[in-house]
């Protein structure tokens, strides 16, 4: 962007990609090494060292790529990784991708170090050597078009779908006029949208494959007797899966769709992109995402810098690795709860501001991110991070035809 | 999809609450052919309002977000808001009446809901 005032501070990366934020990822490769992680964190949890993992004792690869696209997500600047020794994954491989990405990385196995105090000790130390060289270490300049951003909705209610999740469409609008990447997704939640959604494919075989990508959704929630629909929503004037997926479809805005992405892989260039978060083959392992965490972690995962959250009922939720924009679309909820959010998209509803009033603030919002300013959430210390087992094929050449 | 949002930025920019006039203000329309409005605020039970130039009095309260049927619909009949299809009607639904989980039903998955206990003290 020429425009100075949109101008941020980024970490280059050897990729290319440059960061928002400069982090230790400090991440359990099984649950039995979690304690172990989240003491090592815990006395620099609020000096950009941050707690993620993988809590399952049997290989996944969706785990692995997962923790490959996070620990090498252009937020984060070095990795612990923690080991209990006997687990399936794969840590020499996570440990070389991260070397390979020009990132310090460094193992330590609890079975071989002594046990936990002597693993928290040990691990401590490094970080806050890491902390030292990464608080030491340049910024460059950042534009609007190496955003990556991403948007997901949670505890809606009957006004998300008239405040919050327009102002974020259109905020995603001119995102991606700017050239920024936008990322949308669960594909649960556009069930009765199918078919608007495909018009917008930036090809007719595209459009296809989103509307197979619902198709998939809804077969998977069928299977499971709930849909992607919570007591809450029905609450807050929601009445059925599809009333609230046109509410969440908003999100997107109106700009064409380029692609269909899946967790962990990155949109190859600026545009808009559905992220399928639905696993594919038969339904194994439950829930596609068992909770908004579950969500916001694979958009990170595809390389979001910043989550644009809508919620009516009033979430709280930031997120490990990237910082979450609480966008609350109920004037109810933000009277309840205003210092959670970082935008009042009621007053839409009130008549004291227009969607494309708060889409701006949203914009000078993510910007404030870029150059340093913390979300509430993450003044707030709200670093969830959910991960768990799925699978899925690897998307096709279809997926990208503009690439 | 986008008429709607178009209409309500106009409603906005408009600054009036003239929209359908003879409907309440506080019961927007989303789209000129849904069958339902929105309460863009808490409306209580017992309140007259006008629907399409029918006077009527809200049987139960309109909590905000909530959806009122703008016309008859039959049961088996279509409920629209933005212009699309988000269920059926179960039974049949008064001008007036709250639309809701009660009386619509998905065409996909069930509505899951529970009981909220804390509020019946």
């Amino acid at each position: 962007m020429a425009d100075d005032g949109m101008t941020m501070r980024g970490w280059l990366r050897q990729d290319g990609r440059k960061g928002i934020r400069n982090l230790v990822a400090v991440a359990y490769l099984v649950e039995c090494a979690h304690h172990v992680c989240r003491e090592i964190v815990w006395p620099m949890r609020e000096e950009g060292v941050q707690l993620i993992g993988f809590p399952g004792c049997f290989p996944n690869a969706y785990g692995q790529r997962m923790l490959q696209a996070l620990c090498t997500h252009p937020n984060v600047g070095a990795v612990l990784l923690v080991s209990l020794g006997c687990e399936s994954f794969n840590k020499y491989q996570l440990e070389r991708v991260v070397e390979a990405s020009g990132r310090p990385v460094r193992t330590i196995t609890i079975q071989n170090t002594g046990g936990t105090r002597s693993s928290i000790e040990e691990g401590r130390a490094w970080v806050a050597e890491q902390r030292a060289l990464l608080d030491a270490s340049p910024t460059v300049p950042m534009g609007i078009d190496e955003l990556v951003i991403g948007t997901v909705c949670g505890g809606s209610d009957g006004t998300s779908g008239i405040t919050g999740n327009p102002a974020a469409g259109l905020a995603f609008d001119r995102l991606v006029a700017a050239g920024a990447t936008c990322i949308f997704e669960e594909t649960g939640e556009l069930i009765g949208c199918e078919h608007i959604m495909a018009a917008r494919a930036a090809t007719p075989e595209l459009g296809g494959i989103l509307e197979a990508s619902v198709a998939k959704a809804a077969r998977y929630y069928a299977t499971l007797g709930y849909g992607s629909f919570a007591p809450g929503n029905a609450d807050g004037g929601l009445s059925t899966i599809e009333e609230k997926s046109m509410g969440a479809y908003a999100k997107s805005g109106r700009s064409a769709i380029s692609g269909l992405i899946k967790p962990g892989d990155l949109p190859p260039k600026g545009g808009l992109y559905l992220l399928d978060v639905v696993p594919d083959g038969e339904v194994r392992f439950g829930f596609p995402n068992i909770n908004d965490n579950s969500e916001i972690t694979e958009l990170i995962a595809c390389g979001s810098h910043a989550v644009l959250f809508v919620t009516g009922r009033g979430s709280v939720v930031g997120s490990a690795i990237a910082p979450v924009l609480k966008i609350c679309a109920n004037p109810e909820t933000y009277r309840r709860m205003s210092d959670d959010m970082d935008v009042d998209a009621g007053r839409i509803l009130d008549g004291k501001a227009t969607l494309a009033e708060v889409a701006q603030e949203i914009l000078d919002l993510l910007v404030a991110f870029g150059r340093g300013q913390p979300s509430r959430s993450e003044a707030l210390g709200h670093q969830e991070f959910v991960l768990g087992y799925k699978s899925f094929e690897p998307i096709g050449p279809a997926c990208l035809p503009t690439r | 999809m986008h008429r709607w949002l178009s209409l309500v930025v106009r409603k906005r920019q408009a600054g009036t609450e003239s929209r359908v006039t003879p409907t309440n203000p506080h019961l927007l329309l989303l789209d000129e052919t849904d069958n339902v409005l929105l309460a863009t605020r808490a409306i209580a039970a017992g309140t007259p309002v006008t629907i399409e130039g029918h006077p009527i009095i809200l049987g139960t309260e309109l909590a905000l977000g909530h959806k009122v049927a703008r016309r008859p619909i039959a049961a088996g009949e279509a409920v629209l808001k933005y212009g699309v299809t988000i269920g059926v009607a179960s039974k049949p639904i008064d001008l007036g009446e709250h639309v809701h989980i009660h009386n619509i039903v998905s065409n996909y998955t069930r509505t899951h809901t529970i009981e909220a206990e804390t509020d019946h003290g």
